[in-house]
């Protein structure tokens, strides 16, 4: 007997802008209380891919403050950058340039340009235009967009090398929103389709998975449970059995009942 | 004369370069990128990029986000 069987006989990594991953978790950085909090909860998730956000050095404080970068350093994880909190095309293109030279030429960047506050919806005008520029500038962009399946169209068009719709609003753990869409936008698709923010559990990964995304991101739902090093470890399964599901090919759904054991030899 | 970093103003006896400011700031060891007046300035430029009166200068790190 082999040690393990295996589960698919094909190769099933993960193939954005040429390179191939393991995992297909993505996870924020965002929201912990402390780095070995992000440290091991990153570990436990099985991550390769992590975003970060590009904020202002605090000049003459906490000089010894421990920096992100050594905590999720580049030569283990893909660092995956993001325009967080721009809402022009401008400041997302800017945010990405200074991404560029901080990480010494890595040119894969999640771009997000966001509507307002409340929502934090994309601007999908700004999204179009930023998702142009980038291209252009020779980005490699990963971008957060609404589960809206014409402009995911239009921005792997633009030459965006995955498209992430929303699952729900950023950070409210409401679940997938949208099947349908989701669905419509992954048939559709020649890039990867990752679901991008509003997973609150184990079952919403899943079910992105079951839907046929190629990944899921997500922070708030790891980093926002009391424990999050055991959130990170079962979105890590989650992702992992929603994917076999999805290959495995689910049983079609039927309104009655099919019995599982024979009818045939009963003695009573 | 007068720098503007990160948002405040701050003022240098002399002329100075990128490389300078950065070690004035305590920030050779760390990770972080440089704008001037929202043009990148590479770190292989520090040494001879020379700042002027009412620079603009931006430095950035990466921090926690999704």
């Amino acid at each position: 007997m082999p040690d393990s069987i295996p589960v698919t006989d094909v190769d099933d990594s993960l193939l954005i802008a040429g390179k191939s991953f393991q995992s297909r978790l993505l996870v924020g950085t965002g929201k912990y209380k402390d780095m070995e909090g992000t440290r091991k909860a990153i570990e436990a998730s099985g991550a390769e891919i992590v975003t970060v956000a590009i904020r202002r050095t605090n000049i003459g404080q906490n000089p010894g403050e421990p920096n992100l970068l050594d905590v999720i350093p580049p030569n283990k994880y893909t660092i995956l950058p993001n325009t967080a909190h721009c809402y022009t095309a401008e400041d997302a293109v800017r945010t990405c340039r200074l991404a560029r030279e901080l990480l010494e030429g890595h040119d894969l960047v999640k771009l997000e340009v966001l509507g307002d506050e409340k929502t934090l919806y994309p601007d999908i005008t700004a999204t179009l235009k930023a998702a142009e520029q980038l291209v252009k500038d020779g980005f490699k962009v990963m971008v957060y967009t609404s589960d809206d399946p014409i402009i995911a169209k239009r921005l792997e068009e633009l030459g965006c090398v995955a498209v992430m719709p929303l699952a729900a609003p950023i950070g409210s753990g409401l679940g997938i929103q949208n099947p349908y869409n989701i669905l419509t936008i992954i048939e559709d698709a020649k890039v990867p389709v990752l679901v991008d923010a509003g997973v609150g559990t184990a079952s919403d990964a899943a079910l992105a998975m079951e839907l046929g995304c190629d990944g899921v991101l997500m922070n708030t739902a790891i980093a926002g449970a009391q424990k999050p090093v055991l959130m990170a470890s079962a979105m890590k399964k989650a992702v992992e059995a929603g994917r076999e599901a999805f290959l495995a090919g689910r049983i079609p759904r039927k309104r009655y009942a099919s019995a599982s054991s024979p009818i045939d030899g009963t003695f009573f | 004369m007068n720098i503007q970093i990160n948002g405040n103003t701050q003022q240098f006896d002399d002329a100075l370069t990128a490389a300078q400011l950065v070690l004035k700031l305590g920030l050779q060891d760390r990770r972080i990128a440089m704008e001037v007046n929202q043009e990148i300035v590479p770190r292989s430029r520090y040494e001879t990029y020379l700042l002027r009166e009412n620079d603009k200068v931006e430095i950035i790190h990466a921090v926690g986000g999704g």
